[in-house]
């Protein structure tokens, strides 16, 4: 093996430097797919479970295209799909966003989905006979559990998030993995894989203890 | 107060309520006994509107919750089934108390959320429920902290925070230990003291004898028998002798 970087600082700096600068890119993939497709997941599993067959039979279609089909190739698809279809122009990187953000809420719906049936009837009974709206049901008594249940897939969804922000490299969105490829292969050294994957293990560590703490504050019951 | 007309009620081909009409007076309490299965359950639950009869009619101080009509019950809009649910307060079995609130918050949270009475308000009423209930104490603990009798007093505390006007409930003491039963019941006679409206399912033969005014026996989704305790236990009619034991 051809050690270019790890035996000269400077060049490793440099290397570094470079990686790092598609932490930023990498992290608002993470972020913006989280942020969105949690609360969109929760809204297809009310949709899921909803007893009208006209509700629940698209979104049973539609979590059953996502869940089976890879990734990649759903973000190879709507990076050239949506720009298309739709009026105006979309850029790049909010078709990759579109694509994990609607992958994810379907992962997350059936995540959601047992969670929420996990939950005794007798809560939903109880707020019934208290008087709460159906919505008050939800909000108060059933999705509070509910997260609760959740938090350990939540996490493993959490951490294979990171990883596959990996994914946008194939349409060309400036994260990590193309930063490194593109190191390798003006490089002919494998060692801007390695920084990556340490890179893609320190943030994983942050996310873990985040949903650990998360875990802990919801331990409180 | 609370009258319920020739209900009946299935489940698929079974019938579990049969043809069943019962009336409670204001003030009343009523205790229901009966061989598991018998639909007192049931009956308790198609008052409180968890489940929906087949047909009939149940009316709470005129307002109808249904009628029948055409030979099946019709149930009336929304908003008057919302104001019935508000003036009747139900206790289950197994207490159902939320496990993500503190005990002060499963007494207050229907009250301020449901009722829009001022938060502070609720919680000087929801803190003198949990004195009544002997469990002052407990205000900040977790449904999991409490022992199973605690929990039982604190859903009393909780249907109480409503302030309803019937409160139903549904073998309180099943889940308990007699020692403990006897925390909850009471609990319950000093409401029958205080001449609270309440429709008891039991199966606690004693207190039912002690605490009620009246006594209903069903079984097969109807009530074999009713009267007052005296009069059910002294009972000429062989299935109620059998039942009770005497």
């Amino acid at each position: 093996m051809l050690i270019k970087f790890f035996n000269d600082p400077e060049r490793l700096w440099k290397l570094v430097t470079l990686l790092t600068s598609g932490v930023g890119t990498t992290c608002a993939i993470f972020a913006l797919t989280l942020l969105l497709s949690a609360p969109l997941g929760i809204l297809a599993a009310l949709a899921r479970m909803s007893k009208h067959t006209a509700v629940r039979g698209p979104v049973i279609f539609y979590i059953y295209i996502m869940r089976s089909t890879p990734l990649m190739l759903q973000i190879v698809c709507f990076y050239y799909l949506l720009p298309q279809l739709l009026p105006f122009r979309a850029n790049p990187f909010g078709t990759v966003i579109f694509a994990f953000v609607i992958n994810y809420a379907a992962y997350f719906a059936e995540i959601f989905r047992g969670g929420i049936q996990a939950i005794p009837v007798g809560q939903r009974e109880a707020g019934h006979v208290l008087g709460y709206e159906r919505t008050q049901v939800f909000m108060r008594i059933i999705l509070p559990q509910a997260i609760k249940n959740v938090m350990p897939a939540v996490t493993n969804e959490v951490i294979t998030l990171v990883k596959d922000t990996a994914l946008a490299s194939t349409v060309a969105i400036t994260e990590i993995m193309i930063i490194a490829k593109q190191q390798v292969s003006v490089s002919s050294s494998v060692e801007p894989f390695l920084l990556a994957m340490i890179l893609y293990m320190i943030l994983n560590g942050i996310a873990g203890q985040f949903c650990k703490l998360a875990e802990k504050r919801l331990g409180y019951y | 107060m609370l009258t319920a007309d020739h209900i009946t009620k299935h489940y698929g081909h079974l019938c579990v309520i049969n043809n069943l009409s019962l009336c409670i007076a204001k003030g009343e309490v009523v205790a229901i006994i009966g061989p598991s299965g018998s639909g007192k359950s049931t009956l308790l639950r198609c008052l409180n509107q968890l489940e929906k009869i087949d047909d009939g009619t149940i009316a709470l101080d005129g307002m109808f919750l249904c009628r029948s009509a055409e030979g099946r019950a019709q149930y009336t809009q929304a908003a008057i089934l919302r104001k019935i649910t508000l003036r009747m307060g139900m206790v289950f079995q197994s207490y159902h108390l939320f496990p993500h609130m503190n005990v002060i918050t499963n007494i207050t949270d229907a009250p301020i959320h449901v009722k829009r009475m001022p938060a502070a308000k609720a919680l000087k009423l929801g803190k003198e429920l949990l004195e009544r209930v002997g469990l002052s104490d407990k205000a900040q603990a977790y449904p999991h902290q409490l022992s199973g009798g605690q929990a039982q007093r604190v859903a009393i505390a909780r249907a109480l925070c409503m302030e309803p006007e019937i409160l139903c409930f549904d073998e309180p003491t099943s889940a308990l230990d007699p020692e403990i039963t006897n925390e909850v019941l009471s609990v319950i006679r000093d409401l029958a003291k205080e001449q609270m409206t309440m429709l008891v399912v039991t199966h606690e033969m004693g207190f039912a004898r002690e605490v009620s005014h009246r006594i209903i026996f069903m079984e097969n989704g109807g009530i074999v028998e009713q009267g007052s305790p005296a009069s059910v236990f002294s009972s000429a009619n062989p299935r109620t002798r059998q039942f009770i034991g005497f």
